[in-house]
């Protein structure tokens, strides 16, 4: 294990570092609050020459990620940052990029969306993108970013699907941590070049992502080729495989850096845990807090934190829940109309399998709303009590918000 | 007469039994953009007719690479290609976006501005068939004024055709250029010229549409002709800058006179309801244009 | 064995007739009037607007013209452009 310095910085530079350190062929981004100086630090190593890519300035945030998609099918590493209304402005090529299987890595730094406007942190962003058919990954600390970032790479390149990389805004994205920075030799060795899966060349021309039809069809060399659904189903099965990927990937970087990335989920004093509170982000950490306050009353709790929320950790999940007597998800977010969709995830994982703790749905920080682990310590004993009572087996509460 | 057509690559990229329509004048022009071209070029477009063109997986009726992207995107997918070719050392590739008047002219004209605005390295075709055609006529900003369209239906289109040459023109680029299946020898002389242009090109087609229209397909290539002969589409280049008209544009400025706006217009069934005032404007308006084309050549 | 397709994305392949045989469209047909077509009659290279202005590159610019019906779309152009009048657009039969 080589000696990697270590420097304070903010979210955002180790994501730019890491983009750097993944040596990215072309970056396309737009300004956006939070995320922009990922893209200002980018710049500055492109137009110094620290890093050999072409820098694509574009007007909007749709042409951010098109630029990265056609990029991408020519052969080049493509890099892309956004947050909120800039990822909701490019959701179309999101569903487009993944259709495509091509591996890009889009930092999304975590903020609430509009109307009315917030700049200000909540997953609200990057959760409604779900159905889209990107991975995501949640980080809980800047150290995270930066090695998240650079695993993405390698899991995008091997199953030739894009990999979005979520921190929250403001909270991470601005917050300045001891980062660890992986030598550049350790990145290179860890990270070989990209192999496109397209072909693009005058020799063998192809049409691709035309119109496809909902039937197989043959094509001239008799070959019946796949309609729609066979495509899309190709995707979701390159998905669910890549539950694998990411742990072998995630356990190679751990040999090489020392740092644990060996499971799709994070666990804090979960060993003993009959109460269970989980998240995805900076939330889950602060419910780490919540859990000391709430062992200091004598109530077992453990954090289980869900870092990879697509593919989803189904079975670990499954593993991870099976002894407790009360689960409380935590989220940034909510699908309007219904409840948290972590939480509507985690029931569904649970179907079946007899686990039937009841789960209650923390709804928290929404439009960057503070979290305090008191409040989340409160809330939980709040449940409690319901529960005891037998009053309340499912339930959304709204931390902190008048009602 | 041979001489001058065989001077033309006689390769043939579109291969035959395509879904385009019959008598398109689009497939007419794209014909000789392709030869022009040739094979050391890749292609993208945008959702319109040309994506069917260019035919349903798994099989395409084009014999060059060809990236499909949104209808929104389309200069912006071609920045990309210039991007990843550039950043993976492929040169020697020219891009070529190509979109309909819906993917330049609205829906495209943010990111071809953009791309347009930071000098890209790229051609951009409009071929304008003036309506969203592949979706079965309805009304784009290029639609002519007093045209029926499924969107105008009884009104006509209220207002004139948006000038998108101007557009482009005030994108400071380093090439424009306007062509027409009428004189396709003309359109190919264009694109070969402007394959060997660094920078920003934009070629705009005037394409006509038997179904979108409303007249016989035989009629595509004597409907060219006369939106030329009565100034209703005019050839001209922008070379850095520099204004010229060319071909029969240039010969009915110095020498001919252009024919009244009905010869055109009562050919296509697009133009039955129009009124007597709307002729007139459109006229009017036909007319400013062509004095202020014969303006600019003039400085 | 059945090949299967091992894209994991739509990469269409070049292939003559994407849309059928095309001339299955045609309800006229041109035919060419060889003693009025100026490359037969000047047994030379001549003429050839039939060959430039098809939308569909079927027609074969040799000494005689050739029309490739199984993809000729019946469009008329050729007919409509032909200087010397020699292409006749006729109806189909059946």
């Amino acid at each position: 294990m080589t000696m990697a310095e270590v420097q304070i910085m903010t979210g955002n530079t180790a994501a730019a570092i890491a983009a750097k350190l993944c040596q990215v062929q072309v970056v396309a981004a737009y300004p956006i609050t939070p995320q922009t100086s990922i893209t200002e630090t980018l710049s500055q190593y492109i137009e110094s020459g620290a890093l050999k890519a072409e820098y694509v300035r574009v007007e909007g945030e749709h042409s951010a990620l098109t630029v990265c998609i056609s990029a991408s099918t020519v052969g080049a590493r493509a890099f892309t940052s956004t947050s909120s209304h800039g990822l909701l402005y490019m959701h179309e090529q999101l569903h487009w990029a993944a259709g495509s299987r091509l591996p890009i890595v889009m930092c999304c730094v975590n903020r609430g969306v509009g109307a009315p406007w917030s700049i200000f942190n909540d997953q609200q962003d990057s959760i409604a993108q779900r159905d889209t058919g990107w991975i995501q990954i949640y980080c809980r600390d800047n150290q995270e970013i930066i090695d998240t970032v650079i695993q993405s790479y390698r899991i995008a390149e091997e199953v030739y699907a894009p990999v979005m990389v979520c921190y929250d805004g403001f909270v991470l994205s601005h917050t300045m941590m001891p980062v660890s920075v992986p030598e550049a030799a350790l990145v290179n060795s860890f990270l070989p070049p990209y192999k496109p899966h397209t072909f693009l060349s005058a020799e063998n021309p192809r049409n691709i992502n035309p119109v496809i039809f909902p039937h197989m069809r043959k094509n001239s060399a008799g070959v019946l080729c796949d309609g729609y659904m066979e495509m899309r189903y190709k995707l979701q099965k390159s998905l669910e495989k890549a539950k694998d990927t990411i742990i072998a990937v995630g356990m190679q970087y751990t040999k090489l850096t020392g740092r644990d990335y060996s499971e799709l989920l994070w666990h804090y004093k979960t060993e003993d845990a009959d109460i269970v509170l989980t998240g995805m982000g900076s939330i889950a950490t602060e419910a780490t807090v919540a859990v000391d306050q709430l062992r200091l009353q004598g109530i077992k709790a453990g954090v289980v934190g869900v870092r990879v929320f697509r593919p989803f950790p189904r079975i670990a999940l499954q593993k991870a829940l099976q002894g407790a007597r009360a689960i409380f998800v935590l989220e940034k977010a909510i699908s309007y109309g219904y409840e948290g969709a972590l939480c509507s995830d985690i029931k569904a994982a649970l179907y079946g399998t007899g686990i039937s703790a009841p789960m209650h749905n923390y709804i928290a920080g929404l439009g960057g709303r503070d979290v305090k682990a008191r409040e989340i310590a409160a809330a939980v004993e709040t449940s409690l009590g319901e529960i005891n009572n037998k009053k309340t087996h499912n339930k959304t509460v709204w931390i902190n918000c008048r009602q | 007469m041979p001489e001058n057509l065989f001077k033309v690559n006689r390769e043939e990229y579109m291969l035959p039994g395509n879904r385009a329509c019959q008598g398109c004048g689009l497939s007419l022009s794209y014909r000789y953009v392709l030869k022009a071209l040739r094979e050391n070029t890749i292609l993208t477009l945008p959702a319109s007719c040309l994506t069917v063109l260019h035919g349903l997986y798994p099989t395409t009726s084009v014999v060059i690479p060809c990236l499909n992207c949104t209808f929104a995107s389309t200069a912006a997918s071609a920045a990309g290609l210039v991007a990843g070719l550039a950043a993976t050392g492929k040169t020697d590739t020219t891009v070529v976006a190509v979109a309909g008047d819906g993917g330049t002219y609205d829906i495209g004209i943010q990111a071809l501005s953009g791309a347009a605005e930071r000098g890209t390295d790229f051609i951009f075709v409009c071929y304008d068939n003036e309506g969203y055609m592949n979706t079965g006529t309805q009304r784009s900003s290029a639609t002519p004024m007093g045209a029926l369209t499924t969107t105008t239906p009884i009104l006509t289109k209220e207002q004139n055709k948006k000038d998108m040459l101007k557009i482009m023109e005030a994108h400071d680029i380093a090439y424009i250029a306007t062509t027409s299946p009428a004189y396709p020898l003309d359109l190919y002389d264009k694109f070969v010229k402007a394959k060997r242009i660094k920078g920003t090109r934009y070629m705009q087609i005037h394409v006509p549409c038997p179904p979108g229209w409303g007249y016989p397909p035989r009629e595509t290539v004597k409907l060219a002709r006369l939106a030329i002969e009565t100034g209703v589409f005019v050839l001209f280049e922008i070379e850095n800058g520099k204004f010229r008209l060319t071909g029969r544009s240039k010969s009915l400025a110095e020498k001919g006179t252009r024919i009244p706006l009905t010869n055109y217009l009562e050919r296509q069934d697009r133009f039955k309801k129009m009124s007597a005032d709307q002729l007139s404007q459109l006229q009017k308006f036909v007319d400013n244009k062509w004095n202020e084309y014969l303006k600019k050549s003039a400085s | 064995m059945e090949k299967k397709d091992k894209n994991i994305s739509a990469m269409s392949t070049p292939a003559v007739g994407e849309a059928g045989l095309t001339g299955d469209w045609r309800d006229m047909k041109p035919v060419i009037d060889h003693s009025k077509c100026i490359p037969a009659v000047k047994k030379k290279a001549a003429c050839y607007l039939c060959w430039l202005y098809c939308p569909e590159g079927v027609i074969k610019a040799g000494i005689p013209v050739e029309i490739d019906m199984d993809y000729c779309k019946g469009c008329g152009i050729c007919a409509e452009e032909c200087p010397a009048k020699a292409i006749a657009m006729v109806t189909e039969e059946g």
